[in-house]
Order: structure tokens, then C-alpha cells, then sequence
């Protein structure tokens, strides 16, 4: 299925795309079907820069399993680090 | 028959006079032919959607894809392409109806055209065919399980995307749906719901759904593929046309 249901947050950061690297505007996550992946479905996520074209963008396809490890491993990684280090306001 | 095509990528107009991309193939003849418009998938205008196209033309059609993500993306990658016009908010209903009407003109514009105007998509492409069929002057129509034809669409769902049940009075053209009994998007009760509607209605369709497959059985580069639905499948399209595309 496609589910067209689509997770869109502004983000700050730098990603590394085809071209080198950019800055980040936006952050996109929705699951559905992966252009790569051998799954028929998986978690996409997509860093972009609208603003800098389609090709601005980094993107990954997760199984679900995978997606939420590494959402635990982003908390564990953060709660490992004094809070606020890696703040936008540090 | 010959089997011989030639393809391009093109320049037509779509929605609001905007100049727009599309991947033509046609058969290299001079015998006068329907055309095929094929509506993109959701992943975007991509290579199997391209040769979906050349299928149409190795068939005896002059076959057009508008690339519906031209306007946001042009010259991106597919996959650039299909997620930048995601995080947009996805294809109007609206601008779709336009592009598919664009393609139309230029198909019927061509030289051996007969004026019979086919239209097909898979996926989200199924359920805009059915919008096109329903809002444009059509002759033969093939829905490949498109979903929210029927049902509500989940929230959170791009605005512009509604259920088209309502539409149904306004079917132009015979329908063919093709769909997985396994299939969730849409669900085997909405596919007998859109076919009551249109016994209710009088509109000639023709719903085929295969047992053991689910979405997407037509995609031969992905793990859903079911190769007996999609030969049965293809042999139907082929048929359903070659009754309602004549000259």
C-alpha cells in the first residue's frame, strides 16, 4: 500500500548528500514503499533543503525494527551527553 | 503485428497552460491507434513506470506519461523527485485532472491518433484514473488497486485528497479494476462497495480480484510481485482496451 501519511518537521543540521554537504531545512518521515530496500515496505526518512532543490536531500529506508532501534539509540546516545550539548542553543 | 516503437521524453501541456515533461512511446507505423495515458505511481516517474509505457506502445498505442512532478522537481531524479513532492503535500486532485487532460489533447494530437483516449495507473495512480475517468471525456479506464476511492483517507492525509465514491455517477467510460483479495489499500469490502455504486449508477466495470496476492502484484522489481495475477492481469488490460481503444 502506499500510505501517503507523511511525518514533516523543520530541522537544523547538515546532512551529506550526492553533492557534498548542505544544510538541512526539513526532515520527512513516512512509511511506505522503498526505492532500494528489499522489503516491501520500511521506514523512510528524508533530510532535505527544498530550498536547495529535490537533490538536496539525504535519504534512508529502515526496516521497523531498526527505525526504533535507532530512535533508542538517539535517546541513549543524548542521555549519555551533558543535556543541552548538542542544543541549538549551546 | 510489428512490434517496432520509438520513445522520447516530450513537452506537453498540462494543468494551467504549464508546460510540463512526459515520456511518449509509440509503435513506429503508420496504422491509426487509441492512445494510452499511464498514470505515475506515488515513487514517481520512474523506469518501470517508462516501461509500462513501451508496453502500450509494443501493443499498437501511442502511450504518454506526464511526469506529475515536474513542476516541483524538474530534472531530479525519480526518488528526489517522488519525496520532495511528498514533504509539498502531494499532487492536487485538481492539477492531476489537468495533466491527464493535457496528455489526452497531445495523444489525440498525433498523427494515426483515432481520437480513443485509455487511461491507467496503479497505486495512487488507480485511484486518480478513477478521477479522470470521472471528470474528463474517457473511453476505456484501468484501476489498479487504487485506495481511497472509497474510504475516508486516514487523518493527517494531504487536504486535497477526498474520497471520489461520490464521483461515481460521472464515470465516463467502462472500468477495469484489478485488485489483491489480500490487499488492505483498498480492502476487498471497498471494491465491492465501489462496484454496487456503479451497478447503482448503470457504468459498465469489469472487477478482477486475484486470490493470493496483495498490493502492488504488478511491480516485477519488488517482493509483492505475483506473477500469475500480473500475466492474467496484463493479458486483461491488453484485452479491455483492444475492445475499447479500436479505431
Amino acid at each position: 500500500m502506499c500510505t501517503y501519511l507523511t511525518e514533516k518537521i523543520a530541522i537544523e543540521g547538515s546532512g551529506k548528500g550526492a553533492n557534498g554537504w548542505f544544510g538541512l531545512s526539513h526532515a520527512t518521515v513516512y512509511v511506505d514503499h522503498p526505492v532500494h530496500a528489499r522489503f516491501a515496505h520500511t521506514v523512510n526518512i528524508d533530510f532535505l533543503n527544498p530550498s536547495q532543490g529535490p537533490s538536496a536531500r539525504v535519504a534512508v529506508e529502515l526496516t521497523e525494527e531498526d527505525a526504533l532501534a535507532l530512535v533508542a539509540a538517539i535517546q541513549t546516545a543524548l542521555g549519555a551527553a551533558p543535556a543541552g550539548l548538542a542544543s541549538r542553543d549551546q | 503485428m510489428s512490434d517496432e516503437i520509438i520513445a522520447a521524453t516530450v513537452t506537453i501541456t498540462g494543468h494551467g497552460g504549464d508546460e510540463i515533461e512526459a515520456y511518449l512511446a509509440r509503435p513506429t507505423g503508420s496504422q491509426r491507434r487509441g492512445g494510452v495515458v499511464v498514470i505515475h505511481h506515488m515513487p514517481g516517474y520512474d523506469a518501470s513506470t517508462k516501461e509500462i509505457v513501451r508496453r502500450f506502445a509494443a501493443d499498437g498505442y501511442a502511450a504518454l506519461c506526464p511526469n506529475l512532478y515536474s513542476r516541483e522537481a524538474p530534472g531530479a531524479s525519480p526518488d528526489d523527485a517522488a519525496a520532495a513532492v511528498r514533504a509539498a503535500g502531494g499532487v492536487p486532485d485538481e492539477r492531476l485532472v489537468g495533466d491527464v487532460d493535457g496528455a489526452a489533447r497531445y495523444l489525440n494530437g498525433l498523427d494515426g491518433a483515432n481520437g480513443k483516449i485509455g487511461v491507467i495507473g496503479f497505486c495512487s495512480g488507480g485511484r486518480q484514473t478513477f478521477l479522470s475517468a470521472c471528470s474528463l471525456k474517457i473511453d476505456a479506464a484501468v484501476d489498479c488497486y487504487g485506495a481511497f476511492v472509497v474510504n475516508e483517507p486516514p487523518a493527517g492525509m494531504p487536504a486535497s485528497m477526498k474520497p471520489l465514491l461520490g464521483l461515481a455517477p460521472d464515470l465516463s467510460c467502462p472500468l477495469l479494476g484489478l485488485f489483491g483479495a489480500d490487499d488492505q489499500y483498498p480492502a476487498p469490502d471497498e471494491v465491492a462497495t465501489l462496484a454496487a455504486e456503479l451497478d447503482k449508477y448503470g457504468k459498465t466495470h469489469e472487477f478482477h480480484s486475484y486470490e493470493g496476492a496483495g498490493h502492488a502484484f504488478f511491480s516485477s522489481d519488488r517482493p509483492s510481485y505475483r506473477p500469475e495475477a500480473a500475466v492474467d492481469g496484463w493479458q486483461k488490460i491488453l484485452g479491455f482496451y483492444g475492445r475499447h481503444l479500436s479505431a
